[in-house]
């Protein structure tokens, strides 16, 4: 700590403020037993924790195995098998894929991730995140399907684990966004049949849970195109996914366009701008800018959605732990199956929100 | 007096309203003509699959069991009323995992913004790790844990006086008899009774300044009415409570493993939504009304009751609503882990007839029957405690 | 030459019950400046509104330019190009830089070639005295400059009248000169008709030809400025000068 004083100058004296920094046994009391209430509270919370942890140590590591020989050689250990996981990961992470090809599940993982995390960064401009995406969407097509470039042509039915989960989700959302959009511009509308078209849509597809629209696109689909066209089982999701994220992302844009000041709009009125250059060039760009944060939670909320498929029989992350389960040589050790999987899915959904929440912060500096 | 001169509708393209019209005669059209094209399509399909349409199937035999049911049922009944049966367990779950949700959201909830540390960070933890895992797989996780690592009936748990946790579900007393209808009754009438009371007590201090005591009036309520329920219902009730019987339980009542995972799945989840909801809700009232109320010389307790929980509630109930409709429709997950509610009933209709558009129908139909009333009720809560604003 | 170039006849507006516009009768001549005040909820600005149809009047006969508005979607179009508008909260579309607001009316709805309506935006915003601050984004500027960017964007547009709906009541006390000289320069060296909705009587004295006075959804009374202000012929008018400070 300086003080600085000069006598001969008009300046103001500046000093620094002093550093008072608490010892640790006030920051303590502060944060832990500032009223009677609050003692009591930690002291539970603290028995609580004392109770439960040493157990759930012991079964999750200390008498876990990492490595055994055999099913039986884990069951006798008494803790979590991880030897499972081990034996099994490639087949929970990349489903029955052929081995030789798996880093092509790996590679468009990665480009579906990194197209997430720029996506959500905001810091493209609308044209460039469809081209973005164009191109991501091509490229995983490419990856996964082959048949041409070289490589050799694996069939959906043989996609599985996260990828697959990863792919539902992101093209989900990627296809529903412009019919979202769309929803949203109607329910708006002054024409009274277009509002209500979007409007029973809207509220119908969010009135019912996404697994009866599973079951209605797995079962109904087929029957509604003409005979000898049949619809493949993993684009019977698909859609359905996609008609499902659309009812949400267009609240979500609704609420977007709501939030545009009418000045904006009288603004373009006033140039002569007609609707949809209005809607175009500055309603859209505005609202579309304010909506990301709620459509990046959409996302999240999507991911986790897909793993309902498993209840349609398709191959996703969580039926990939079930397959993996139904294993003879290793039966019983679903709860590692599991807690793998939650593991999985808790890393992606929670570093996209914290990112995402971090940006925010960043933004409103 | 209001004079509206509309223009003359002109067939001309310039007419905005002419216009308006034009537009949406083409796109009803267009999706009319997709829909014959589908239905017609639906219909060829179905007359070559040989399945039968129309909801005659409804009076046909069932001829499957229900694990569980709150209504008389046996394979030998309808569909109708086994879809019934598969009705009457999503609402039975979905009621009670809506009340125990809302209690633990509030109090995780408000454990968030506590000035103790430790409470403040494991509810913040709960709240990360609850909303990050996939629903199905939580509750597949709970299942798994219930089948593999609690131990069998005869080991099982035994927390408190009368509970026992196995991995064959959990037992609790329950109570038994025909004066428990009466004394629910009474209970209801009771509850009914002391809202009216205070209405009345609420009205009168606002006219006359009188202040209201609530308390003695309901303790009265609470303990008569349900007394007279029990007289009138024959003071015939014991309680069973489970106690070990050979290699099993007799007594009490049992929840399944299927439903108890199910329970402790949907509440454990929803709960960390709506503790967020309300954390937001009170962070939302702005530092300035504590402030104020204060500075008149309020104590904390009631500045949180009168001024600080009416503006939170305002912003906690319209996000509480799709909370309450998400809970409902995740119910239907149920079909992944075995219990029987209205989903997973249908499908097995749905497997059994090959009558897959009725099947769906029914479903969607009850979910929107469900998600519209709770939608209104929520609505006109949320109405009731509107801000009046110029 | 004069000639009338908007004209209102016994325009009467509704919303719901309440009757915002009374049976307004209003001749402006080509290159007239006319300013129109009075209390709030007067309907003044609902008056001008409707004259490019951000409003609708459910009675009576508009007409600007020799076109009448009506219920016709090419009619109004044509005389929304006729009409430029400045707004309270200037309106300026925050996600597009200055200059491609200026330029978004000229190449979108007048379809010039985008090198031609860049000419004629930085030929405006030399005129409005900021042409330093075309690449920059709305968010970026002080209100004053703002309201500027929002004049100069109405004059690329080529309009034959502009009508000003409380230009600077949203503004800060020290930015309030600035857009008023604008204005007074535009009125000085232009031949543009304005009709101008404004507290500041300053500008009326300085500038206008006529000043209508509204209240309670009819006009009142209108005059030259030196008479109005001088001698308020009703007492309404008197009224008014007196709760305002001119």
């Amino acid at each position: 700590m300086s003080m600085s004083t000069t006598t001969h100058t008009d300046q103001p004296v500046l000093l620094a403020p002093p550093r008072v920094r608490a010892k640790l046994a006030t920051r303590l009391r502060q944060c832990l037993f500032q009223s009677p209430a609050s003692a009591v509270l930690t002291i539970l919370t603290i028995w609580l924790v004392l109770m439960l942890a040493p157990p759930l140590v012991q079964w999750l590591l200390v008498k876990a195995s990492f490595q055994a020989p055999d099913a039986q050689a884990c069951r006798d250990a008494g803790g979590a098998c991880w030897a499972f996981i081990r034996e099994k990961y490639r087949l929970i992470l990349f489903g029955t894929y052929p081995h030789a090809e798996q880093w092509r599940p790996l590679l468009a993982t990665a480009l579906l991730v990194a197209s997430i995390v720029w996506t959500a960064a905001r810091r493209l401009a609308g044209l460039q995140i469809v081209g973005l995406w164009v191109f991501t969407i091509g490229a995983v097509a490419t990856l996964m399907w082959g048949g041409f470039l070289g490589l050799a042509f694996v069939e959906n039915t043989r996609w599985g684990g996260l990828p697959l989960t990863l792919i539902l989700s992101t093209f989900g959302i990627a296809f529903a966004f412009p019919i979202g959009i769309l929803l949203a511009l109607g329910r708006r509308s002054r024409m009274p049949a277009i509002k209500a078209m979007c409007v029973a849509y809207i509220e119908l597809i969010r009135g019912v849970p996404l697994i009866s629209l599973l079951f209605m696109s797995s079962v109904m689909l087929p029957l509604f195109l003409p005979e000898g066209f049949s619809i493949d089982k993993l684009l019977r999701a698909q859609l359905a996914i996609i008609f499902f994220a659309a009812a949400y992302i267009a609240e979500i844009v609704r609420g977007g366009l709501q939030a545009i000041p009418k000045g904006q709009y009288e603004g373009a009125e006033s140039i002569g701008l007609s609707y949809w250059q209005q809607t175009g060039k500055i309603v859209l760009p505005q609202a579309l800018k304010v909506v990301i944060p709620p459509l990046v939670s959409t996302f999240i909320a999507l991911f986790k959605d897909t793993s309902l498929v498993v209840i349609i029989g398709i191959f996703d992350l969580t039926q990939a732990a079930k397959a993996a389960l139904s294993d003879p040589a290793w039966t019983g050790f679903g709860v590692e199956a599991y807690l793998f999987i939650g593991l999985i899915y808790f890393i992606f959904c929670y570093s996209i929100s914290r990112y995402s929440r971090s940006l925010e912060r960043n933004l409103k500096r | 007096m209001s004079s509206h001169h509309r223009a003359p509708l002109k067939f001309s393209w310039n007419n905005p309203e002419f216009r308006a019209l034009a537009y949406q005669f083409v796109v009803v059209g267009l999706a009319a003509l997709l829909a014959y094209y589908l239905v017609s399509n639906t219909l060829h399909n179905l007359a070559t699959r040989n399945i039968a349409t129309g909801f005659a199937f409804l009076e046909r035999e069932a001829g499957f069991a229900i694990g569980e049911s709150l209504i008389e049922y046996s394979p030998s009944d309808t569909y109708a009323r086994a879809i019934l049966v598969g009705l009457a367990n999503t609402l039975r779950v979905s009621a009670v995992a809506l009340v125990l949700a809302t209690m633990l959201g509030v109090i995780v909830g408000i454990a968030r913004l506590s000035s103790n540390w430790l409470v403040a960070r494991l509810a913040s933890a709960y709240v990360e790790l609850i909303r990050n895992v996939p629903l199905l797989l939580q509750l597949l996780i709970w299942y798994a844990v219930i089948g593999e690592l609690l131990p069998g009936p005869k080991a099982a748990f035994h927390p408190l006086p009368g509970i026992y946790l196995s991995n064959r579900g959990m037992l609790m007393p329950s109570v038994d008899g025909p004066a428990v209808t009466g004394i629910l009754w009474g209970l209801v009438l009771a509850a009914i009774a002391i809202f009216a009371v205070s209405r009345w007590q609420r009205a009168r201090r606002r006219q006359t300044g009188v202040p209201a005591r609530l308390w003695p009036i309901a303790l009265t309520f609470v303990l008569l009415m349900p007394t007279v329920g029990w007289l009138l219902g024959g003071r015939e009730f014991h309680l069973s409570i489970p106690h070990r019987s050979g290699f099993n339980f007799e007594g009490g009542w049992a929840l399944s493993p299927e439903l108890f995972a199910l329970l402790v799945g949907l509440v454990t989840y929803t709960a960390g939504f709506i503790a967020e909801i309300v954390r937001a809700g009170v962070q939302s009232v702005s530092h300035g009304q504590w402030e104020a109320a204060q500075t008149l010389g309020l104590p904390r307790s009631r500045v949180l009751r009168l001024v600080i929980l009416p503006q939170a509630l305002r912003v906690i109930v319209p996000p509480t609503t799709s909370q309450y409709l998400n809970l409902v429709k995740n119910s239907s997950l149920a079909v992944a882990i075995g219990y029987p509610d209205l989903v997973s009933v249908v499908n097995t209709v749905l497997n059994q007839t090959g009558q897959a558009i009725e099947g769906v129908l029914i479903i969607m139909a009850a979910f929107m029957t469900v998600s519209l009333t709770v939608s209104l009720l929520m609505n006109w809560y949320n109405k009731r405690i509107a801000l009046v604003e110029r | 030459m004069s000639e009338v170039i908007v004209s209102l006849q016994k325009v009467n507006k509704w919303y719901g019950d309440f009757h915002v516009l009374q049976d307004i009768d209003l001749n402006v001549q080509r290159g007239e400046r006319i300013v129109i005040c009075g209390p709030s909820g007067s309907g003044k600005s609902t008056m001008i509104r409707c004259i490019n149809r951000l409003e609708e009047h459910q009675s009576g006969r508009i007409e600007v330019n020799g076109v009448e508005l009506i219920h016709d979607l090419k009619r109004i179009d044509a005389v929304r190009r006729e009409v430029g508008m400045v707004f309270q909260h200037f309106n300026l579309f925050p996600h597009l830089t200055v200059l491609e607001n200026l330029t978004l009316g000229p190449t979108g709805v007048l379809k010039k070639p985008l090198a031609e309506a860049q000419a004629v935006a930085m030929n405006y915003l030399e005129r409005v005295r900021i042409p330093d601050q075309a690449h920059k984004y709305p968010g970026q500027l002080s209100g004053g400059q703002q309201q500027r960017v929002a004049i100069a964007r109405s004059l690329c547009m080529s309009p034959k009248v502009m009508l000003f709906d409380e230009p600077t009541s949203a503004l800060d006390p020290e930015m309030v000169k600035e857009v008023l000289d604008v204005m007074v320069s535009l009125a000085e060296e232009t031949k543009m008709t304005m009709l101008c909705v404004t507290h500041e009587m300053g500008f009326a004295r300085k500038v206008a030809d006529r000043v209508i006075f509204m209240d309670r959804g009819e006009i009142v009374e209108e005059n030259v400025p030196e008479l109005f202000f001088g001698k308020p012929r009703t007492d309404r008018a008197r009224q008014f000068l007196n709760q305002i400070v001119h």
